[in-house]
């Protein structure tokens, strides 16, 4: 690992001062950037830490209904919140399939949203990566790319985002709060990650030195509560990330699906969110033969990026089958597997 | 760049001058403090096996930075026995034979005794499992671990129900 300078402020003002040289980046628990700096995929030369910054732990519930999620919240304190359980279930099921329960007891919600991808030639400083390397190329077009995009890629990089937590959030509407030099913005959660285009070294809409601050839910986004799931079919049933996965949240009265939302995880280099399918269910009677539909449109601009056909199609399953998940109803509970297409919930349709 | 750190560890605090901000808390543990019953398997967060509780909560401590650690309180599987009585879940992966080579052990127990702080898995196998799935053991042991984790809850859940009468 090579060396680097650490400096500890004091104030989100310290932090993104000392953060705005270029070769700094911000040390929140570290779960990805010390992997990534140990492998010597990311070298800083500072490394500014936020986990003494007070006033970011926090999950506060807003005046207007809404919750308001801290940078620092640890995915494990966000998913045992049992407020925040209630009305928000289906990120809680997207946390807890996600990880092993050490990093989710020290992973943040702000890293969650900063993690790189898990391309393998992206971790591989001796692939050529563009990523990593600008201009250098992508061994993954012709490479082992089984697990790769196959929305919203370029030529230039068919990675994807590994983040569960992102995709309920972005089916939710989430906001992320930035703090910078030049004081706070916000910005909805689904335009903060980049489609990669001819520069995938540039990740997200962060200038030097901003940070996530917060994320916050709007109160309309616990109308789904009675509705709402997260689906993620990967390798192995626990530890790993998604091959494809879905949240899917509906409002129903009487069967007749009011309001709708779908979003995909492990198809682009972004949590994608399906508004066409959400539009061709708003109105109509829930239904496999709808749920299909759907699915269809979810997945219509869909394109291999290699050896990956295949996940277009499971993505239309996985689409279809949340949307049944959430139209039988969340849980009491989340399942002993949480999003796992194993786990056997009574009453509930597991084959859409 | 001199850089100090204050940690208590398994009771005893100690403040540590680093003479570099890359010692993970596993090294620190392990290579200075000659604490090496922590181990290190993939030294990348895969494996659990170098899991240790950091203020109450099972972390691995291959990707904590010790000087980002400055004031929390270390559990290691050092700390765990009490004189000569072995704790609770040692003495059901003994029973259980929750262990073949060993070397995951440290980090399955550590593991195990975070899973039953936090209270989330109840006598469920398949939830226990899950939530031990962040340690590997490549000897394959997990029944008996499963096993062993069930019954150190129960015993564990029993003696502070004695406590509270």
């Amino acid at each position: 690992m090579k060396n680097f300078d650490y400096v500890r402020p004091a104030t989100v003002r310290e932090a993104t001062s000392a953060a705005a040289k270029p070769g700094a980046v911000y040390l929140a628990a570290g779960t990805n950037l010390l992997d990534l700096m140990k492998g010597g995929v990311t070298k800083p030369d500072r490394l500014v830490d936020i986990t003494h910054l007070p006033g970011l732990d926090r999950i506060e519930d807003l005046a207007d209904g809404g919750v308001r999620i801290g940078a620092l919240v640890r995915n494990a304190d966000l998913a045992h919140d049992r407020n925040f359980a209630r009305r928000f279930p289906a990120v809680v099921e997207a946390l807890l399939s996600g990880a092993s329960a050490q990093l989710r007891n020290a992973a943040t919600v702000g890293g969650n949203l900063l993690q790189r991808t898990r391309c393998a030639y992206f971790y591989d400083p001796a692939s050529a990566c563009n990523k990593r390397n600008p201009g250098s190329g992508c061994d993954a077009r012709g490479g082992d790319n089984r697990l790769h995009a196959i929305l919203g890629w370029s030529e230039s990089c068919i990675a994807t985002h590994p983040s569960d937590l992102c995709v309920a959030l972005v089916a939710l509407d989430a906001i992320v709060e930035i703090e910078g030099r030049a004081g706070r913005r916000e910005i909805p959660l689904e335009a903060f990650h980049r489609l990669p285009g001819d520069r995938p070294d540039r990740e997200t809409v962060l200038e030097p030195g901003e940070l996530i601050v917060a994320v916050r839910l709007a109160a309309e986004a616990a109308h789904f509560a009675d509705h709402a799931r997260y689906l993620k079919v990967r390798d192995r049933t626990s530890y790993a990330f998604a091959v494809v996965s879905a949240a899917a949240a509906l409002r129903l009265k009487g069967g007749v699906i009011e309001e709708a939302r779908i979003a995909m995880g492990g198809v682009a280099l972004k949590a994608w969110r399906a508004r066409e399918a959400e539009q061709i269910l708003t109105g109509a009677r829930a239904g496999t033969a709808l749920f299909a539909r759907a699915a269809e449109l979810a997945l219509a601009d869909a394109k291999p990026s290699g050896d990956n056909a295949f996940k277009i199609e499971l993505a239309r399953r996985v689409v279809a089958r949340t949307l049944a998940l959430a139209a039988a109803g969340t849980p009491e509970r989340t399942p002993a597997l949480p999003g796992s297409p194993f786990a056997a919930i009574s009453g509930v349709l597991t084959h859409a | 760049m001199s850089l100090s750190t204050t940690l208590t560890i398994n009771g005893v605090t100690r403040t540590i001058e680093l003479d570099d901000p890359r010692v993970t808390l596993l090294d620190l543990l392990r290579e200075r403090l000659n604490l090496t019953g922590t181990k290190k398997g993939c030294d990348r967060g895969q494996c659990g096996a170098c899991t240790v509780i950091v203020d109450g909560r099972r972390v691995n401590s291959c990707l904590a930075l010790a000087v980002s650690h400055d004031g929390a309180d270390v559990l290691t599987i050092e700390g765990v026995a009490q004189a000569s009585r072995l704790h609770p879940v040692q003495e059901a992966f003994i029973a259980h034979d929750g262990l073949q080579c060993g070397f995951c052990t440290p980090g399955q127990i550590m593991s195990a005794i975070g899973l039953i702080q936090e209270g989330q898995t109840g006598d469920d196998p398949e939830r226990v499992r899950e939530a031990m799935s962040g340690n590997l053991c490549r000897c394959g042991a997990y029944r008996g671990i499963t096993e062993a984790v069930l019954e150190a809850q129960k015993t564990l859940d029993a003696a502070s129900r004695k406590e509270v009468a």
